[in-house]
């Protein structure tokens, strides 16, 4: 039971410390990660932390794999930012807020999703989804000029 | 590779249970507007399809059937979307989802690091399936069965914790992808009193992402 609790607080420790939230799994085309004002070119085995903003470019698509294995990936030319993300590997409770601005994004949720449904919610320009399980697609047309 | 036959697998296998309904009389106007937001739901690799809840302009739409699409703010109810135009959308976004996350169990001779012939076999299946993701996360855990001190259980479970460890180094994933520990006999899968020797219980459980 002790070494149960000294793992438990290591694991925590170690996930709040790293603060990836996921990372990246593939990538096709161009890719990069807008944070903190900077854009870095993304890379498979990148992590990718809260408040990250995922850019496609035309050609481009990627997936990312979240601590609680939720899955997301992005189609060509799309842009989602990574609102928040909180996750306890113990008790798998958590909260998972992306903003899809435009593009495809299609979604697998995870073990917070599981736990608690709509625990995982997905914005766009438009509207609010509560996710409770667990696959689904959503697509925002660029705004007509 | 695996998810994008999957996916494909998927929707063929979808396909044939549900063939896509006619395609419904298009209303003049809405033919020729663009979507501007849509969202569907699928049915997962398991075939149960769950639920999304979409909220807009003060509308609630609940999607929980398969490939049950809604036009978010153009219409307030839920339509089926064909599996062509599921592609032609999502198509690039589906086959981009992550391989799904998996977990692998091998089991172990009595008293030693060695895997059983079966599962050594088992390791080979899988260390070709780690090929197939290019950044893999790997966690291995050791466990015995509750044969011998604890103390001696604890070292033999980190000991083939390790040494399945070394068989995914060997195959050039790096080391920082791959975090292995033991748990001695904490952990059975099948309940035994002390000193029993339970085969079920040699084991080490890989856990994939």
């Amino acid at each position: 039971m002790r070494w149960l609790v000294i793992l438990a607080a290591a694991v925590f420790a170690a996930a709040s410390y790293a603060s990836d939230v996921g990372q990246i799994k593939n990538l096709s085309g161009a890719v990069h990660v807008e944070r903190d004002g900077q854009r870095l070119a993304a890379a498979p085995g990148m992590g990718v932390k809260q408040a990250d903003v995922l850019v496609t470019g035309a050609d481009g698509s990627v997936g990312v794999t979240f601590l609680d294995n939720s899955l997301l990936s992005l189609g060509p030319s799309s842009t989602l930012a990574i609102d928040r993300y909180a996750f306890d590997s113990i008790t798998h409770d958590g909260q998972f807020d992306a903003s899809l601005k435009r593009g495809t994004l299609a979604v697998v949720s995870g073990r917070m999703v599981k736990r608690s449904p709509e625990s995982m919610r997905v914005r766009t320009p438009s509207a609010i989804m509560g996710v409770r399980g667990t696959e689904f697609v959503v697509k925002v047309d660029e705004p007509a000029r | 590779m695996v998810a994008v036959l999957a996916i494909i697998a998927l929707i063929v296998v979808a396909h044939q249970l549900h063939p896509p309904a006619p395609p419904a009389p298009a209303p003049v106007t809405a033919a020729a507007a663009p979507v501007d937001e849509l969202v569907v739901v699928l049915p997962s690799a398991d075939g149960h399809t769950g639920t999304v809840v979409v909220d807009s302009q003060g509308t609630r739409t609940v999607l929980n059937q398969p490939y049950a699409s809604n036009r978010i703010g153009r219409d307030a109810g839920t339509m089926r979307l064909s599996l062509q135009e599921l592609r032609s959308a999502f198509g690039a976004a589906l086959s981009s989802i992550p391989a799904r996350p998996a977990s692998f169990l091998l089991y172990f001779i009595t008293g030693t690091d060695q895997l059983t012939e079966e599962s050594r076999g088992e390791l080979d299946r899988m260390l070709e399936e780690l090929r197939r993701r290019p950044a893999p996360d790997i966690l291995v855990i050791g466990h015995t069965d509750r044969v011998g001190s604890e103390p001696d259980n604890d070292r033999l479970s980190l000991q083939r914790a390790e040494r399945v460890r070394a068989s995914f180094l060997a195959q050039g994933i790096a080391p920082e992808r791959i975090q292995a520990s033991g748990r001695g006999e904490r952990e059975p899968i099948v309940q035994t009193a002390d000193g029993v020797d339970e085969p079920k219980n040699r084991r080490v459980e890989i856990n994939v992402r």
